[in-house]
């Protein structure tokens, strides 16, 4: 008596029948790595992100804290969560950090928003990757509290997707997961106008560090 | 194969179709909608100078997919085990359903939370749970208001395109016991929001199925808008992953032609707003157990057919049914299966049998406009033609003239014979011109019997011509 | 050169003034014109319907009709779409070798008129007058079959005197689309009232294409609702001058 997987494999092989195929090589003719400058790569980046509705500031690494700061302040975050390897130099005077590990589903929901780096950005699509390495944190700080503050470095932005990709293999081939965010949450269900804000974070904000 | 069958046969589309043109509110509704996508989709395509290279490597990696998918079925199960997923076959609807009850009772749960996934409306998953005493609570703004309205989706990417805001917001507070409310959209996804909040938090079982699972590294990937995807994927202890057989990619490098020809295609943007990719269990991060269950269902019957096998390639985009004249004037309904528009017309006949929708590779005019836009490049209207050949031979000289499938092949098979041979042809045409005479009125011909009554309902017949072309051509020389 | 037309059936049974419209217009441009009368249809019907097996008979008639024409041109997108999309896929089903080969040899010698005039003759301005307004509507096999792109505008904007105005809408189906007209009868109408809303909204007196399916679908309509607009295929404007202008 066959089992399920038995069974499925011997109905897929009596489909194909006897024909092996040819095994030529895919083609892959698209693009692999971008051809702009970095300079074009970063204000396509912030562009980008910016039409998402999500919000950018731009900061050298010394001026980093005070731009978290402005943030925080502008959005009147009290209570900021973050993750473990946050440095404290990011966390603004004033604000409490919540920090992790031991922080449970309310806590984050009841908090005023989220600071995390990200693992790299692409240009081409304004998206944000997150891979729960340096910075970032296990997937539920990011996703739980209402308001979303994200730091990315100049360096960790690709041109394009394929990039994205190839830069994500250490991570997955460690297991991890990644989240890929490209503006606030959205849906289009209602008459097809686009409400901004359903289960993630309602607000991104975006800070550039050069 | 199980397809659970509905109480009644289902209506042939044609039937059907009667029925939905009547609809004023659906059909402006899905202009709207198909129009506004329509735009957005062309502007994001334009934007990229390697589309066309993209869609055929996506061609070319799901037509390799399917012809080595045992190999990549395997690979997958092994890398999912490696990184602590349990895998689980099922053949058919009834051992899918059965699979996940089991998992859902095994932790004592009376609720579980749902990411929007076509493949368990398949396979009528909910209705399973039910029967089970387990609530599925669906996530998604749109498959929740459907839910609650009791109905069945009506497009593949936006269920409840067929309500308005106001029977929403009447909806709303009816079924989710709000006092006030508004029928402003932003006002009506909050109350989702908060809704869903609370579920998603005491939910211990979260149910999802799956866009891509890439087999070299074990990877499932979920591409979403709303968040309620990376909820149900995140928050609960126990993930279960749905996922039909043909979902499989072979390698982590595919992702970067599917993640960009998905969104463009789908919502027309350049990146939907989260993506999420994960890999089995990963300790302190997420479900602490996760349960991939591959399902066939008939997907290893479509195999079978060379040509019709290209039905399997479709990613979801639902950028046919966008474009399809046919599906903007009739909806999701008439295709009566959870699979409309084009890409239904060839996948659920060939799912369920060709018995069972013999009249959806006829549902049709063979524009093209979908095989334009489908970014894997799946030739719709050839596999169409090709399923009306099979319907053609199934059904066979069994249609007597009483019915009219057999009057269409007893005309077809005489017109045949006329066209075989010139003489025949010639005499036909001057047949033609005297029967003709009775249904002229001030040279055109106004109103056809019979079968062939549908195209004078709005139209006049241009009538077999006093001299044809070729008897002017005779005459001349 | 030698043209052999395939006026194809339903042209040569409804409307022969298409056909006698191609003989005037390669004359005129100094061209030889036969016409095999062996020849029939080219099968789409049966093969679109579902009747593959009929469909065979008529592409081995086809194959044998023109074998030896130096090209054949139709004033058809849809037929010339079914020989070159159809007719080497039905004849490698049959197995037979050489039918595969005659097929093969035959399909790049046949073209549609449109295409043929600009893509193979190298010609926009064919001397053609006609002083109407004209709206043009694409066929689907014409836009996404044969692609013939905008060869047929090209030769339009060439007529002396016509007064061309885009159709909205235009790369919209008509909602022909064969027996799909009867057998979805319809959905058909419901598509055809809007692509007739469209032509009715640029005023033009002629609704042209390349396709006499299409536009007996669309003319059929104006004219049972008597509108100010009624079809002509391009064919015939092509072939109006200043001394023998077409009605």
């Amino acid at each position: 008596m066959s089992t399920a997987r038995e069974e499925i494999l011997a109905r897929i092989r009596g489909a194909l029948g006897s024909a092996s195929p040819a095994g030529a090589p895919i083609p892959r003719a698209y693009r692999q790595v971008a051809e702009d400058t970095p300079e074009e790569r970063l204000e396509r980046f912030a562009e980008r992100v910016a039409e998402y509705r999500a919000s950018v500031r731009r900061c050298d690494e010394a001026g980093l804290p005070a731009t978290i700061a402005e943030a925080c302040a502008a959005r009147g975050v009290k209570r900021l969560v973050v993750p473990p390897d946050v440095p404290e130099t990011w966390i603004p005077a004033g604000v409490q950090p919540l920090r992790d590990p031991g922080l449970s589903n309310a806590d984050l929901d009841a908090a005023d928003g989220v600071l995390t780096g990200c693992a790299l950005g692409i240009a081409e699509t304004g998206t944000i990757v997150l891979d729960g390495g340096a910075r970032q944190g296990r997937r539920a700080l990011s996703l739980l509290p209402d308001y979303h503050l994200c730091v990315v470095f100049a360096h960790q932005v690709v041109g394009i997707v394929p990039e994205a990709i190839e830069r994500l293999r250490p991570a997955v081939a460690e297991g991890r997961p990644i989240t890929f965010i490209s503006g606030p949450s959205a849906t289009s269900d209602i008459e097809l106008s686009r409400v901004e804000g359903v289960h993630g974070p309602r607000t991104l904000e975006v800070v550039i560090v050069r | 194969m199980s397809h659970p069958t509905p109480a009644r046969p289902p209506l042939r589309f044609e039937e059907a179709v009667r029925i939905a043109l009547r609809n004023t509110q659906l059909r402006r509704n899905l202009e709207r909608a198909t129009g506004n996508i329509r735009r957005k989709r062309a502007s994001v395509v334009a934007e990229l100078p390697d589309w066309e290279a993209l869609r055929e490597a996506g061609r070319a990696i799901k037509e390799r997919t399917m012809s080595e998918l045992a190999e990549h079925l395997v690979q997958l199960e092994a890398a999912v085990q490696r990184a602590g997923g349990v895998v689980h076959w099922a053949r058919d609807a009834e051992e899918a359903n059965r699979i996940v009850v089991d998992i859902v009772r095994r932790h004592g749960a009376r609720e579980v939370v749902k990411v929007k996934s076509i493949t368990t409306d398949e396979i009528r998953l909910n209705a399973a749970l039910e029967r089970a005493g387990i609530q599925a609570i669906e996530t998604d703004l749109a498959e929740l208001i459907i839910q609650l309205a009791g109905e069945s989706s009506s497009h593949i990417l936006v269920p409840a395109v067929h309500k308005n805001r106001a029977e929403i917001r009447e909806l709303f507070m009816r079924r989710l016991g709000i006092r006030e409310l508004s029928d402003r959209p932003a006002d009506l996804a909050a109350a989702a929001r908060l809704h869903l909040r609370r579920k998603f938090f005491e939910a211990r079982v979260g149910i999802s199925g799956a866009n891509f699972a890439v087999a070299e590294t074990g990877t499932v990937a979920v591409v979403e808008s709303e968040g309620n995807g990376r909820m149900c994927t995140t928050l609960p202890e126990v993930l279960i992953t749905v996922m039909g057989i043909e979902k499989v990619i072979p390698r982590w490098e595919d992702l970067g032609v599917f993640l960009q020809l998905l969104p463009r295609s789908s919502t027309g943007e350049r990146m939907n707003p989260y993506t999420s990719l994960w890999t089995g269990v990963r300790e302190g991060d997420g479900p602490r157990e996760f349960h991939l269950v591959l399902l066939d269902n008939g997907r290893t019957q479509v195999l079978r057919d060379p040509t019709g096998r290209q039905a399997l390639h479709c990613i979801r985009c639902s950028a046919c049914l966008n474009v399809c004249p046919v599906y903007a004037r009739a909806g999701g309904h008439a295709y009566g299966s959870v699979y409309p528009g084009p890409i239904g017309a060839i996948l659920t006949p060939q799912l369920v049998g060709l018995e069972r929708a013999s009249s959806l590779p006829y549902a049709s005019s063979l524009c093209g406009a979908c095989y334009d836009v489908c970014p894997v490049k799946i030739n719709i209207p050839e596999v169409l033609v090709h399923l009306r050949g099979k319907v053609v031979r199934r059904s066979g000289a069994r249609r007597g003239p009483q019915t009219a499938e057999g009057r269409e092949r007893l005309a077809l098979k005489v017109l045949g014979w006329i066209l075989q041979d010139r003489r025949r042809f010639e005499r036909a045409q001057r047949w033609a011109r005297v029967a003709q005479r009775p249904y002229l009125q001030d040279g055109m011909i106004r109103s056809l019997p019979g079968d062939l009554a549908g195209w004078t309902v709005m139209r006049d017949l241009k009538p077999v011509a006093a001299q044809t072309f070729r008897e002017w051509w005779v005459s001349r020389s | 050169m030698r043209i052999s037309l395939f006026i194809t059936c339903f042209n040569d049974t409804l409307f022969p003034e298409t056909g006698k419209a191609m003989v005037s217009l390669f004359e005129r441009l100094g061209h030889e014109v036969e016409f095999p009368l062996d020849q029939t249809c080219c099968g789409q019907i049966h093969y679109n319907t579902g009747y593959h097996e009929d469909a065979l008979p008529l592409l081995r008639r086809f194959v044998d009709v023109f074998r030896d024409a130096e090209v054949v041109v139709a004033p058809s997108a849809s037929c010339v779409g079914m020989v070159r999309e159809h007719y080497p896929k039905l004849a490698e089903q049959t197995g037979d070798a050489r039918l595969v080969d005659e097929v093969n040899a035959l399909v790049p010698r046949v073209f549609e008129l449109s295409e043929f005039l600009v893509y193979r003759l190298g010609l926009e301005d064919v001397g053609a007058y006609y002083p109407h307004r004209v709206t043009y509507h694409p066929t689907c096999h014409s836009l996404r079959g044969l692609r013939v792109g905008d060869a047929p505008l090209r030769l339009l904007r060439a007529v002396r005197g016509i007064d061309l105005v885009e159709l909205p809408d235009a790369t919209e189906c008509c909602g022909f689309g064969g027996t799909f007209a009867v057998k979805n009868a319809d959905m058909s109408m419901a598509m055809l009232t809007d692509k007739i809303r469209c032509v009715l909204e640029t005023r033009a007196q002629v609704c042209t294409a390349i396709d006499n399916s299409c536009l007996m679908h669309i003319g059929g309509a104006l004219h049972r609702l008597r509108a100010g607009t009624r079809t002509v295929h391009l064919a015939e404007i092509l072939a109006s001058t200043e001394e023998a202008p077409a009605q």
